[in-house]
């Protein structure tokens, strides 16, 4: 499985998710920003950090660099996209997600670990998550909170797009659970589709024990294992 | 010439900043504050000689589509 991770000017998580993927038996390669072309890619990785500083607002401007007219049209033809927290920015400025992330409720950069909710396992992100299973993740970010419209909100339920929801230890989406004020305790969603999600937490820096916690790897599982059914494309024979 | 565009987060967003500065203002002493909103302000300097009309037009696009996010943001634009 060939994970391409794109890196634009001040991502930080890119080196973690190529580390992650290449320690998981597959390989991995950073994009450039700047680069027009993805090459032969399977899982498009949109990593964290503050591309761009954050000017302007959270990925305002990545989403405008080349690389990602390629991965618009990745996701246009079916292809898995994951985005995380600044990552996850990226895709809803650039329209692939629906919603938006803003300044944490509490206006505090939180960098500590939370527990989430899987809601549902038919998506290519969740598919091997064991029932019940609550995720152990690192956060890592000031503006996680994420907001949509009443009637935005409305299709993600009825479309079973919310993928994780902040919880308690013991799988409850409380309040107290909720590290940035996120409306419904929203940490992850996808689009109707279903191949393209975004997350704030970080899987990729949670698939080794001596980290604090490998559950980062049940979502690198999903993705492989939905790689894996899906029909190998036609070979034209020359 | 110059674009002014100023830049809100919508009502039903939440505002901890605007909140933030609310109370300090209270803390401070002052009275009849009912709310706080912070937002943004960009200006962008024209050419001279730039159609007016154009210009407009032009803003009004950057705007929409890098200098405000429609899902949380509302902008007002005045070019002088």
């Amino acid at each position: 499985m060939n994970f391409a991770v794109l890196q634009f000017p001040a991502s930080n998580c890119d080196q973690d998710a190529v580390h992650a993927a290449r320690m998981l038996g597959h390989s991995a390669r950073l994009v450039w920003h700047k680069d027009a072309a993805l090459g032969d890619t399977d899982v498009v990785i949109v990593p964290g950090g503050f591309s761009y500083g954050d000017y302007l607002r959270c990925g305002a401007i990545a989403r405008f660099s080349p690389v990602m007219q390629a991965v618009k049209q990745f996701a246009e033809n079916g292809g898995l996209v994951l985005g995380v927290c600044n990552g996850f920015q990226v895709l809803t400025e650039a329209g692939l997600l629906p919603g938006a992330l803003i300044r944490n409720r509490d206006l505090q950069f939180h960098c500590e670990f939370v527990h989430l909710q899987t809601e549902t396992t038919d998506s290519p992100f969740t598919n091997q998550i064991p029932a019940g299973k609550i995720l152990r993740l690192p956060i890592a970010h000031g503006e996680g909170c994420y907001f949509a419209d009443d009637a935005t909100l409305a299709q993600l339920a009825a479309h079973d797009q919310i993928l994780w929801k902040y919880c308690d230890a013991g799988g409850s989406p409380t309040e107290a659970a909720n590290p940035n004020g996120a409306l419904q305790n929203i940490a992850g969603i996808c689009n109707e589709r279903r191949n393209v999600a975004g997350l704030m937490p970080h899987p990729e820096r949670a698939c080794e024990l001596m980290l604090g916690s490998d559950d980062g790897k049940w979502v690198f599982a999903s993705i492989f294992s939905a790689l894996k059914a899906r029909p190998q494309p036609a070979v034209e024979l020359a | 010439m110059k674009a002014k565009i100023i830049i809100t987060p919508k009502k039903a967003v939440l505002d901890p900043q605007g909140k933030t500065v609310q109370t300090a203002l209270a803390q401070m002493g002052y009275t009849g504050v009912v709310d706080v909103h912070i937002g943004k302000y960009i200006e962008i300097e024209l050419a001279p000689g730039t159609d007016k009309a154009e210009a407009q037009k032009a803003v009004n696009d950057a705007a929409h589509k890098l200098l405000s996010n429609p899902v949380i943001e509302d902008y007002k634009l005045e070019i002088e």
